[in-house]
């Protein structure tokens, strides 16, 4: 940390100091390892910029030197609360390259685990959320019902964050006894909770203090950031992938994409918890139509595709997760690369951030909803 | 879709009143009731862990001969992303029972699976033909020292001995 005096020349402040501060990376309310250098003006952000790569093990290379099979459980640690959504992604990228066809009940099973997963995600980030800005008690209830959504993956893949869900032309297991059951009583007392958080929060002075009229992004600037997912949704911009390029179930579904209106931390919040309510929609759709079946669809031994590129992206609950494959022919992908949501929505935080205070800057951060596992890679 | 704010009288006289605290208020205390209490005691109270839950390995013995049922055909050390699996095999000579000749058949000699580096995937058990290697619910793998990480055949087979702490 350092001052400097910008003394009396610059007209009109004499005088004023700025202070350069960094935030981070051991900051609790920064969601893992980001430091983020603050310019400030007394409280004032002047300036800011985000130091990432505390966290990078290098996936994309690692994953040139795995077989195609062997890739998937490194994609779990990108998102480290999201794990199917990014199984997925790649998943589905391989599928795509190699042309290798999914049955339907896999594609049910896989819509019904993502949007858990989804829901799961949201979860997470309303109680980190609301615990920065202050509300404590959100946190111990949001993570009450997300342990119901653990406890599904952990009796689906035996694993609760780190799941290794899927598999290249299908799923691992198939449904275990009691898994419909289960996911509908979680689906019936939801709303209610959902309800209860909205009680607590949508009116609450305190929250509508912190986040309203906080860290407005239009929606052309949201567009001109290539920000995606609930970040640009928030903005008033309709796009999500799952119905813009739909891929699963998704278009015979029967579900909507909730849009904001302002653009600040309070419309980012609304429509993350409508996105909820329209996840268990579309789970108990799903639910409803899952066809029996096999799970695995018919998958070469050496997962070989041909020579080629492919680019697929899919909506995590971050935003769009994208993965850009090439193939060499072999059975090693020749480069992968990722598009993490989050890294891309945190180049945002600037624009968001400049001319608020520094404890506004938490209440961002929470609101973009970042994970620097993804981030950093 | 998403709803929108009131701006009116009806605000002012809720913020007035303090009736937006308030309703928060009340479900916070009707959570306050011990029947509702979600925490588990952990180390009093086991957690009831999934079936298919991937926890630390085990090497499977058949329990009618005792014999290790794993045949060393060294699937699980290929599929295993991370490389952590040694598979020794060792050719031996045994007495074939139903032909009563002398045959030769590989043998496992050894068998070495460092936890320190497993991410507990479930490619090995899912790969192997004989359902030998598989991961169990057990999922307290702490130890003290770094070298135990890597768990021998006998390990494997018998689990670790996890100190047990009482008050």
């Amino acid at each position: 940390m350092y001052q400097r005096d910008l003394g009396a020349t610059e007209k009109g402040s004499p005088g004023i100091r700025e202070m350069v501060l960094n935030m981070g990376p051991q900051h609790p309310a920064t969601h893992g390892v980001l430091r983020i250098i603050l310019k400030l003006d007394g409280e004032t952000v002047v300036d800011l910029d985000c130091d990432i790569g505390y966290l990078h093990r290098g996936v994309e290379k690692i994953c040139e030197n795995r077989p195609y099979t062997h890739i998937e459980p490194y994609f779990d640690r990108l998102d480290y609360v999201a794990g199917v959504s990014n199984n997925l992604a790649y998943i589905e990228a391989v599928e795509k390259l190699a042309g290798i066809e999914v049955p339907p009940r896999a594609q049910y099973i896989r819509v019904i685990l993502t949007e858990l997963q989804r829901i799961a995600s949201h979860l997470l980030w309303l109680g980190t959320h609301a615990m920065d800005i202050g509300a404590v008690t959100i946190f111990l209830y949001a993570f009450r019902e997300r342990e119901e959504v653990l406890n599904i993956f952990e009796n689906y893949f035996g694993a609760r964050l780190t799941t290794n869900a899927l598999r290249i032309g299908g799923l691992f297991y198939d449904t275990y006894p009691g898994f419909e059951e289960q996911v509908r009583a979680f689906c019936r007392i939801f709303p209610e909770r959902l309800n209860e958080y909205e009680t607590i929060l949508n009116e609450n002075r305190i929250w509508l203090g912190r986040t309203v009229g906080v860290g407005v992004l239009t929606a052309e600037e949201a567009k001109d950031l290539s920000v995606t997912g609930p970040v640009l949704r928030g903005s008033g911009v309709k796009w999500d992938i799952r119905k813009a390029f739909p891929y699963e179930v998704y278009d015979e579904l029967d579900w909507e994409v909730p849009v904001g209106e302002n653009g600040d931390t309070y419309d980012r919040y609304l429509v993350r918890m409508e996105e909820m309510r329209q996840s268990r929609h579309i789970i108990l759709q799903a639910l409803d139509r899952l066809p029996q079946g096999p799970i695995l669809g018919k998958v070469p031994k050496m997962i070989r595709p041909p020579a080629g590129e492919v680019y697929h992206s899919i909506e995590s609950p971050k935003g769009e997760l994208g993965v850009y494959l090439v193939s060499n022919g072999t059975s090693f992908p020749e480069r992968l690369r990722i598009r993490p949501p989050s890294q891309i929505n945190l180049q945002a935080l600037r624009k968001m951030a400049i001319g608020h205070m520094v404890a506004d800057v938490i209440a961002l951060i929470g609101s973009i909803d970042i994970v620097l596992g993804e981030v950093d890679r | 879709m998403v709803a929108h704010r009131r701006r009116n009288w009806k605000q002012a006289i809720s913020r007035f009143l303090l009736l937006d605290l308030i309703k928060g208020m009340i479900v916070t205390f009707k959570w306050q009731a011990p029947s509702k209490c979600y925490t588990v005691q952990y180390p009093k109270v086991r957690p009831r862990i999934g079936e298919r839950f991937r926890g630390a390995p085990r090497l499977n013995r058949d329990p009618e001969t005792g014999e290790s049922l794993c045949i060393a055909c060294n699937l699980c050390a290929v599929a295993c992303p991370e490389n952590l699996i040694t598979v020794t095999e060792e050719v031996r000579e045994y007495l074939d029972e139903a032909s009563g000749k002398v045959k030769k058949k590989r043998f496992l000699a050894d068998y070495l699976y460092d936890t320190s580096r497993c991410m507990f995937c479930g490619y090995c058990q899912d790969v192997c033909p004989t359902y030998a290697i598989e991961l169990t619910q057990e999922f307290e793998l702490a130890i003290y020292r770094r070298k135990d990480f890597a768990w021998t055949w006998e390990m494997l087979e018998n689990g670790i001995d996890q100190p047990v702490y009482t008050r």
